[in-house]
């Protein structure tokens, strides 16, 4: 018995994590059934997330990979199921009193969303188009039923409908790149794949070039890069605000992984089919995010235009198919997820007897009724904005430095432009909550939000002094690939 | 070899042409039923093309399962399927559009195949029979060692299905009685009998056997 857990120890996190899950389900379905025992699975979920965190930070450095290759571990991996775990367990801290008052704090919500931690986990780690697909749907159907959680709300349960609709006809697609691509290679293992994508013939392949191109529309559609980004601000709005907290950072962040595990390790023979289609979704993606986000009024509305215009600047650095350009993917999505786990947070304390509130008007004078909230939530719109020294600016600066020393001039200078005219809104915010007539003030922000407002606030303020540690994780997570 | 020939073109065009008929009958009882049997004839292409299990899956759980649950849905449900058609109808050119790229990149794809044989030779058919062994014993060698990983989470996925099934449809009704078994057989004349005097010519209504609310009601 241990010499099996001993050859499996690579995948210990994983198993943890949906071991979590099955006995959390049964401690929830054995205990009463009242909000004291949800909060207690919250919390014993949260445990199980740390205890795999703590597994994958003590793995050997070296990286192994299990099954025939279709689970691998290498830093790249642990590096993004770090950043996984960490925004899964700020979405349960973050849910608990809210759905407390909305009166759906139930044990399911934990173990659901160990399960898509555990399908995201899947996903970094695939190394096969079947592991690929199955942690994809596995996190996938999870997200599905978290969006539509307020069941009986009739905007949540439209989100939850919307998102699992349009997330079948792009799991649909993705399978039928999968197949086309295994079609034409004979291999469904990503190293295989590239053994035989490569070299001129591989160039003119067509049915490989579609293939991959149906494979990249999949993940495209799941990290809400343009154009398949339709879903994105319904859902956002509809589901719950935990959930779009949920929604902006853990599984973006997988998705990116996936993205670019499959375009650096299985189709690295033809990197120029693949650059065109990623520069087009970061091009596309940021000039939306940008300009579409002007007319919101409603800021789950807003902070979903904004992830996908984060998207679009995240993916500019792997267009480069550089070292320096998955490190850059990489700081991209550490920053971005501290950064709309905060803004989501305090949306989340947007309440007040009534309810909670979304207008981006109700933060009027937030300034003077609850200055530390409006100074946290000014430093993050700040940061979002990339005003230096703040994290975001040191984001976009990692995400485009590579792309200028590789020469992608012109992609750089459209990113540049779409971040000046992203500013645009994020300041309308902080004007708005300091020098607009004060509205009615908020209820006092809860601890739990509270801390996550203020971790990440301090983190993107004080970024600029210690910035090494993440830089150095990041490059040396890069180096799990061959270029 | 003439003989495998025919059976697979009469399987095929059987299974085209039912197809053809699932969106076009105007019963959708027929429609299901017509389903059916397009998986019975691709059942049958899976044993012409050696793969039996599959075969035998398609037909006991498709048609056992999934298409007898179709018929269930169909019977149950009241849908007014001349209001569908009408909104078929609206978007069908919009449809014939779609379907008219997607065939044009369909046939660019697989006409590249057949004009070029180096194109072909590089569709590789990676599955060999291997002598002796049956594909649902093949299977089964694999399924539970080298695609254990797999099998897990594809049960781990089935696991959020039932979950998401029970979290977003059960609720708990108020007042609804359900049997407790082991209530039941707890009981003893203590607790399932009292004796109540009842005044002469009036009522009483006993505390324990109806409900658990508090009630002691003595009238005359």
């Amino acid at each position: 018995m241990m010499q099996f857990l001993n050859s499996i120890a690579p995948m210990w996190p994983e198993l943890v994590v949906a071991v979590g899950a099955l006995v959390l389900t049964l401690w929830g379905v054995f205990r009463p059934d009242n909000d004291r025992e949800a909060e207690v699975v919250s919390w014993l979920a949260i445990l199980v997330l740390g205890v795999a965190g703590w597994l994958i930070l003590s793995q050997p450095a070296a990286g192994s990979s299990l099954f025939g290759g279709a689970f691998i571990d290498d830093g790249f991996g642990r590096f993004m199921k770090i950043l996984a775990l960490g925004a899964s367990a700020a979405a349960i801290l973050l849910s608990i009193d809210d759905f407390r008052d909305h009166k759906v704090l139930k044990f399911e919500y934990p173990v659901l969303i160990l399960l898509a931690t555990a399908g995201m986990m899947m996903m970094i780690s695939a190394g096969d188009l079947l592991s690929l697909y199955l942690g994809l749907e596995l996190q996938s159907l999870s997200l599905y039923v978290v969006a539509a959680f307020r069941r009986d709300d009739v905007r949540s349960s439209e989100a939850g409908l919307k998102y699992f609709v349009l997330g079948a006809l792009s799991s649909g697609m993705l399978l039928y790149g999968a197949s086309l691509v295994y079609g034409f290679t004979g291999a469904t293992s990503f190293a295989q794949i590239a053994q035989v994508a490569k070299g001129a013939n591989a160039m003119a392949n067509v049915g490989l070039v579609f293939g991959l191109v149906f494979l990249l529309v999949g993940i495209a559609f799941k990290i809400s890069a343009v154009p398949f980004h339709m879903w994105t601000p319904d859902v956002y709005q509809g589901a719950p605000t935990p959930v779009t907290a949920f929604f902006s950072a853990a599984p973006k962040v997988a998705a990116i992984a996936l993205l670019v595990r499959v375009v650096t390790s299985a189709f690295p023979g033809i990197a120029g089919q693949w650059q065109q289609i990623v520069a087009f979704l970061a091009i596309a993606s940021m000039l939306l995010g940008a300009f579409a986000a002007i007319g919101q009024t409603n800021i789950k509305r807003l902070l979903a235009y904004s992830s996908i215009a984060n998207v679009g600047f995240a993916l500019v650095p792997l267009v480069t198919n550089t070292k320096e350009g998955v490190q850059g993917v990489l700081i991209y999505m550490a920053i971005y997820v501290v950064m709309t786990l905060g803004a989501f947070a305090c949306v989340i304390a947007m309440r007040r007897e009534e309810g909670s509130v979304e207008e981006i008007d109700e933060l009027a004078g937030l300034a003077e009724r609850n200055g530390p909230m409006a100074a946290a939530l000014a430093a993050l719109m700040f940061s979002l904005a990339g005003i230096p020294p703040l994290a975001g600016f040191w984001a976009k600066f990692y995400a485009f430095m590579p792309a200028i020393k590789s020469g992608y001039y012109i992609l750089s200078v459209i990113g540049v432009l779409a971040s000046v005219v992203g500013a645009y809104y994020y300041l309308r915010i902080v004007k708005v909550m300091y020098f607009d007539k004060p509205a009615k003030a908020f209820l006092p922000v809860r601890v739990k939000v509270g801390f996550v407002i203020s971790v990440s606030a301090i983190f993107v303020l004080l970024f600029v002094i210690a910035p090494s540690p993440l830089v150095n994780a990041a490059s040396t997570a890069a180096a799990s690939f061959r270029y | 070899m003439w003989l495998a020939d025919v059976f697979f073109y009469l399987f095929a065009v059987l299974a085209v042409a039912s197809g053809a008929m699932v969106i076009m009958a105007k019963n959708p009882v027929h429609a299901v039923l017509f389903l059916i049997l397009a998986f019975f004839n691709a059942a049958g292409l899976f044993v012409l093309l050696g793969a039996e299990f599959l075969a035998m899956l398609l037909v006991i759980v498709y048609v056992g399962a999934v298409a007898v649950l179709f018929l269930f849905v169909v019977m149950m449900l009241d849908v007014d399927f001349a209001e569908l058609r009408a909104g078929f109808i609206k978007n069908a050119p919009l449809g014939l559009l779609i379907a008219g790229i997607v065939l044009a990149e369909l046939i660019m794809v697989l006409g590249f195949r057949l004009v070029k044989p180096t194109t072909l030779a590089k569709a590789t058919v990676p599955i060999s029979t291997v002598a002796g062994i049956d594909n649902t014993t093949a299977l089964g060698r694999v399924i539970y060692t080298q695609y254990a990983y797999y099998f897990e989470a594809a049960g781990l996925i089935l696991f959020v299905a039932m979950i998401g099934a029970i979290v977003l449809t059960l609720r708990h009704k108020e007042g609804v009685r359900r049997q407790s078994i082991a209530a039941q057989v707890a009981r003893n004349p203590k607790t399932a009998m009292e004796v109540v005097k009842v005044p002469s010519g009036g009522f009483t209504v006993p505390d324990k056997v109806v409900d658990n609310k508090p009630k002691e009601k003595v009238g005359a």
